[in-house]
């Protein structure tokens, strides 16, 4: 049974008030050396028994038209086997 | 013209829109349930605002796959005017039927507070009529209203005129004070290159009564009923 992971990040280029408001917390806490913080979500996804490329294939196209938006986000897929 | 107010799990403006398109401008209007995918008897499509899916993914990214959605897509590529309130501008964003998409507001926090976006196009289904540089006062309530897109997209919006309202200040000048959410331009509302789908995040059904502090809203549907008024076209 193949497990995929997808890691969804805003693009470089697109501001996160999010990461920027943790990231202030982390400095008022005393973390001097964090110099930045990015967030973004992570999905596990179990499939049926089917061959590692199609697997690939499958969640590659779940992670483009529904987990990531591509106009602000980028997303990177991992399969095991 | 008979509207349609599409109906989706946790729309909730949706009977705020039928209350002001029905009772305060006196149009035919119906609600259509997200499952449905006949719209044939419809002359307009409104997507209100509310928490579609509980924003659940992204705002909007699961409503967009509603089987109405697909009929709201073929609706909108034959021409028919459509609107999208709020969540139902994020969810036309995420159907890919309007530019550009939102992040989470600049100072992160959830925004429910009158602002005031100026008119900067009249030749909309929503804004037809009125005088262009109008500045019109109405609620945002949103946590992700900060509109997004690459520099070279919003200049191309720019360019085309696809910039439909922007938050100004109430005498319309521009202001990073009066940006709330910090949206890239400015930008309130944009329409799609062939400007019958249009998006706005303020909301012109909670302001279109002056018992409720501002009746600008009402332009906007009006300007809508103009449009599809039979002399119209």
């Amino acid at each position: 049974m193949p497990k995929a992971r997808v890691y969804v990040t805003l693009k470089k280029s697109v501001f996160d008030p999010q990461g920027r408001t943790i990231h202030e917390a982390l400095r008022s806490m005393g973390y001097e050396g964090v110099a930045d913080v990015r967030q973004g979500k992570f999905f596990e996804v179990d499939l049926e028994s089917m061959p590692a490329e199609r697997a690939r294939e499958t969640v590659d196209e779940i992670a483009r038209r529904v987990l990531a938006n591509p106009v602000i986000e980028s997303y990177r897929v991992e399969v095991e086997p | 013209m008979k509207v349609g107010v599409v109906v989706f799990p946790g729309s909730n403006c949706d009977h705020d829109t039928v209350h002001v398109l029905g009772e305060v401008c006196g149009q035919d209007v119906r609600l259509v349930w997200h499952k449905d995918s006949d719209l044939r008897d419809l002359d307009a499509v409104v997507l209100p605002g509310g928490f579609s899916y509980g924003d659940y993914l992204r705002t909007g990214a699961i409503a967009r796959f509603s089987p109405v959605m697909k009929a709201v897509g073929e609706f909108a590529r034959a021409g028919g005017p459509v609107l999208g309130i709020c969540n139902g501008f994020q969810i036309l964003q995420e159907a890919g039927l309007l530019p550009g998409a939102m992040l989470r507001n600049g100072g992160v926090k959830f925004l429910s507070q009158p602002v005031h976006v100026r008119v900067e196009r009249t030749d909309t289904l929503v804004t037809a009529g009125i005088p262009a540089g109008r500045v019109l006062t109405m609620p945002i309530a949103h946590g992700e209203g900060n509109f997004n897109a690459e520099p070279e997209e919003i200049a191309r919006l720019e360019g085309e005129g696809q910039v439909v309202f922007r938050y100004t200040t109430k005498d319309g000048r521009l202001d990073p004070a009066a940006n709330v959410n910090g949206s890239t331009a400015a930008i309130a509302g944009v329409c799609n290159a062939a400007r019958n789908v249009v998006g706005l995040m303020p909301h012109p059904e909670r302001a279109s009564e002056s018992e409720l502090g501002s009746a600008d809203g009402r332009q906007v549907f009006e300007a809508l009923a103009r449009v599809l008024s039979p002399a119209a076209r």
